[in-house]
C-alpha cells in the first residue's frame, strides 16, 4: 500500500463556491450522459411545430398569422414544461450514494440543490434557443428586435427557475422519479392550457377566462410577447416578475425544510 | 488493549447512548449502546437488517435519531451536526461517486467542495489515483469500471481529505476474494495514517481479519461487544487436538483426559484426539486444559507427537449470539470480474497522447 500523506485539512468551500462546483458537477453529467438532454431539445421542436401547423389554418387561416400570435406562448410553454425535471432529477439523485456522500460532507445544505438549478437554468436557456430559432426559422418575425428576443428569454428563464421550486419541492416529497413526472404533468397541463398560449381568452366561456386572467402563465406569456414585439410596459413586466417571486418565497423555504428533516 | 468507556470521553471516537430509529412499526436502531475507541478499526457485525447502516447513517447526520443520543469525536450529531461532517467521511454500501463522472472528476468535485483550489485538488486527485492504482482509469466513468476498482476509487474519495473517522458500509460485499484482500490491505493503510475506521461487514472473516475490537449487533440491539479474543472467550468453547505417536493408544488417552469439565472426541485421523472445554470459559483456559492433557499422558508413558490449540472461530461466536450462522463470503468470483487495470480505449488514447 502507497501511503497517501495526510493532508493539511483546508477550510471547506464556502455556499457560492460550492453551488459552482455542484454546478459543474451538472454540466459534466450533460457531457458524459448527453441523451438526458432528450426533453430539452424534444420539446420545443415538437411544440413550435405541431401547434404551428395543427391549429395555424383553423385558428388564424394562416400558419404563418398564427405563428407571430404563438411563438411567445410556445417559448413560455416549452421552457415551463422542461422545469419538471428539476423535480425528477434530485429526486433520482438523492436516493445514490454519492447524495448521501455530499449531505454528510462539511458544504453548505443547499449547495447540491442550489447548484443542479444553476445546470438547469442551462438547459432552459437551450430550450429557450431552440424555440426562437425554430421560430425564426419559420419566419416569426420579433418588433422588439435582439434586445426583445434577449428580455423575454431572460423572463421565461426568470419564471422557469422559479416554478422550479415547486418541483424541487415535490421531489424531495414524493417516492420515485416517476410519481413526480406524473403528478408534475398533471399540474402542467393545465397550468400552461388553461392560459393565453394558444387562443385569445376572450373566445372562452367565462369561468375559463376568470381560470386564465389570474394564471401566473397568461401574464407570463403576455409580458413575452409584448416584449418580443418591443411594446412592453413595466406593468406587464412586473406582473409575472411578482409571481416568480411568489413561487420562490412559497417553494424555497418548503424544500429546505423538507430538505433539512431528510 | 482494555479501554474504560466512560471516563475518557475524548479518546472516543464514537459513543452512542440508547440510540433508537424507528421506521413505523420497525424500531430498526433499539437501544444500541457503542463505545469505540480512536485509532483502530472497530467492526460492526451483524446479518442483514440488524441495524448496521441505520446505526452508521445516524451517526454520519445522515439521519436523526428518535431516541437516545450519539457523539462523534465528542460533538453531538444532532446539535453540532456541521462539526461532525468537517470530521468524518462516509463510504456507503453501494457505490458512494457519482457514477455518471470519471474517476478523476469525482475526485475534483469533492476537492473543490472541500475547499482545494484548482491546482491543489489536481494534484490530490492524482496522488489518489496514482496511489489507488486507478490512474489508468482516471478518465473512465465510474459506471464502467469494476466492482473493485470502483470501490477503491469510494475509498480514495472517502480521503480526498483524510478524515479523523471514516464510515466504511459493508465496504467488500459483491467484491471477489482478490479484490477483498486488496481492499482490506487499503484500508489498513488508511489507518496507519492515523484515521480511525468503523467498518459494518455481514462476514466473519472480515471482522477478524480487519477489526481490533467487535460489536456484534442484532434485531437493533448490540449483544456482545469486545477484542476477537473476549468475544471468542464468551462465547464460543476452547479445545486443544492432540496426535499420538501410536493410534493404538487412542483409547486408553481418551479415558485418562476425559472429566467433568473436559469433553473428549475422537478425530478422522486415528492417531488423533480431541479435548474442548465448553463454553463460557476464560481465554486461557485451552492453555491450562492442553498442560493438563499433556501431563497426564506423559505420565502415562504415552507418546505425542503434536497439538494445538483451537481457538473457536467467529462463526462459533455469531451462531452463539443470534442463533443463525453467518453468510459466507464469495468463494469464486463468478461471473468474472474485468482485470483490474482495464485500457479501456479512451484511457489507451489518453495514455498515448
Amino acid at each position: 500500500m502507497t501511503t497517501v500523506s495526510r493532508q493539511q485539512r483546508p477550510v471547506p468551500a464556502g455556499p457560492a463556491a460550492a453551488s459552482l462546483a455542484f454546478a459543474w458537477r451538472s454540466l459534466l453529467k450533460i457531457k458524459h450522459v448527453p441523451e438526458q438532454l432528450g426533453d430539452v431539445i424534444g420539446i420545443p421542436v415538437l411544440f413550435t411545430l405541431l401547434f404551428t401547423y395543427l391549429f395555424g389554418g383553423a385558428l388564424a387561416g394562416s400558419t404563418h398569422g398564427y405563428l407571430q400570435f404563438l411563438l411567445p406562448g410556445t417559448l413560455a410553454l416549452a421552457v415551463v414544461f422542461v422545469t419538471v425535471y428539476s423535480g425528477v432529477t434530485l429526486n433520482a439523485d438523492l436516493a445514490t450514494g454519492a447524495f448521501d456522500r455530499f449531505r454528510s460532507m462539511p458544504v453548505w445544505r443547499p449547495a447540491p440543490i442550489i447548484g443542479a438549478l444553476i445546470g438547469d437554468i442551462g438547459r432552459y436557456l437551450l430550450a429557450a434557443a431552440i424555440v426562437i430559432g425554430l421560430g425564426l426559422a419559420m419566419g416569426y418575425r420579433p418588433g422588439g428586435g435582439a434586445a426583445g428576443v434577449l428580455a423575454a428569454t431572460a423572463l421565461v428563464v426568470l419564471f422557469a427557475s422559479a416554478l422550479s421550486w415547486a418541483w424541487i419541492t415535490l421531489g424531495l416529497l414524493l417516492r420515485s422519479p416517476n410519481a413526480v413526472m406524473s403528478i408534475g404533468f398533471v399540474i402542467l397541463f393545465p397550468l400552461t392550457f388553461m392560459s393565453n398560449i394558444f387562443v385569445d381568452p376572450a373566445t372562452m366561456p367565462g369561468w375559463l377566462r376568470g381560470i386564465s386572467d389570474v394564471n401566473p402563465v397568461s401574464h407570463l406569456v403576455t409580458a413575452t410577447r409584448a416584449l418580443l414585439a418591443g411594446t412592453a410596459t413595466t406593468a406587464q413586466v412586473l406582473w409575472p416578475v411578482a409571481a416568480a417571486a411568489a413561487l420562490i418565497a412559497l417553494f424555497a423555504p418548503l424544500a429546505a425544510l423538507l430538505y433539512r428533516r431528510k | 488493549m482494555t479501554t474504560a468507556t466512560t471516563s475518557i470521553i475524548g479518546d472516543l471516537a464514537v459513543e452512542t447512548d440508547g440510540l433508537v430509529k424507528t421506521f413505523g412499526a420497525t424500531r430498526a436502531v433499539d437501544g444500541v449502546n457503542l463505545a469505540i475507541p480512536r485509532g483502530s478499526v472497530y467492526g460492526v457485525l451483524g446479518p442483514n437488517g440488524a441495524g448496521k447502516t441505520t446505526t452508521i447513517r445516524i451517526l454520519a447526520t445522515l439521519l436523526r435519531p428518535d431516541g437516545g443520543s450519539a457523539r462523534v469525536l465528542g460533538r453531538d450529531v444532532v446539535r453540532e451536526a456541521a462539526a461532525v461532517r468537517k470530521l468524518v467521511s462516509l463510504t456507503g454500501q453501494f457505490a458512494s461517486v457519482d457514477t455518471d463522472l470519471t474517476a478523476e472528476e469525482n475526485l475534483l468535485l469533492l476537492g473543490y467542495l472541500l475547499g482545494f483550489s484548482r491546482r491543489a485538488a489536481r494534484r490530490r486527485a492524482d496522488e489518489l489515483l496514482a496511489a489507488f492504482g486507478l490512474a489508468g482509469a482516471a478518465r473512465d466513468q465510474a459506471a464502467r469500471l469494476s466492482g473493485g476498482m470502483r470501490r477503491k476509487l469510494d475509498l480514495a474519495a472517502s480521503i480526498v481529505v483524510a478524515p479523523d473517522l471514516l464510515f466504511l458500509d459493508e465496504p467488500t460485499t459483491g467484491l471477489d476474494p482478490r479484490s477483498r484482500s486488496a481492499l482490506w490491505e487499503t484500508v489498513r493503510g488508511i489507518v496507519a495514517d492515523g484515521t480511525t475506521v468503523l467498518l459494518t461487514t455481514q462476514y466473519l472473516d472480515e471482522a477478524d481479519k480487519l477489526a481490533d475490537r467487535i460489536a456484534v449487533i442484532d434485531h437493533g440491539r448490540v449483544i456482545a461487544a469486545g477484542t476477537r479474543g473476549e468475544l471468542k472467550a464468551s462465547a464460543g468453547s476452547v479445545g486443544i487436538r492432540i496426535r499420538l505417536l501410536d493410534p493404538a493408544h487412542r483409547d486408553r488417552a481418551r479415558d485418562l483426559i476425559a472429566g467433568p469439565q473436559v469433553v473428549v472426541g475422537d478425530e478422522p485421523d486415528p492417531a488423533v484426539i480431541s479435548a474442548r472445554v465448553p463454553a463460557q470459559q476464560r481465554p486461557e483456559a485451552a492453555g491450562q486444559l492442553a498442560a493438563h492433557a499433556l501431563g497426564l499422558l506423559a505420565g502415562a508413558g504415552i507418546g505425542v507427537s503434536d497439538f494445538a490449540l483451537a481457538q473457536p472461530s467467529l462463526d462459533e461466536v455469531f451462531l452463539a449470539l443470534t442463533g443463525q450462522t453467518a453468510p459466507e463470503p464469495p468463494e469464486q468470483p463468478e461471473p468474472p470480474e474485468p482485470p483490474e487495470q482495464p485500457q479501456s480505449a479512451s484511457a489507451g488514447a489518453e495514455a498515448a497522447r
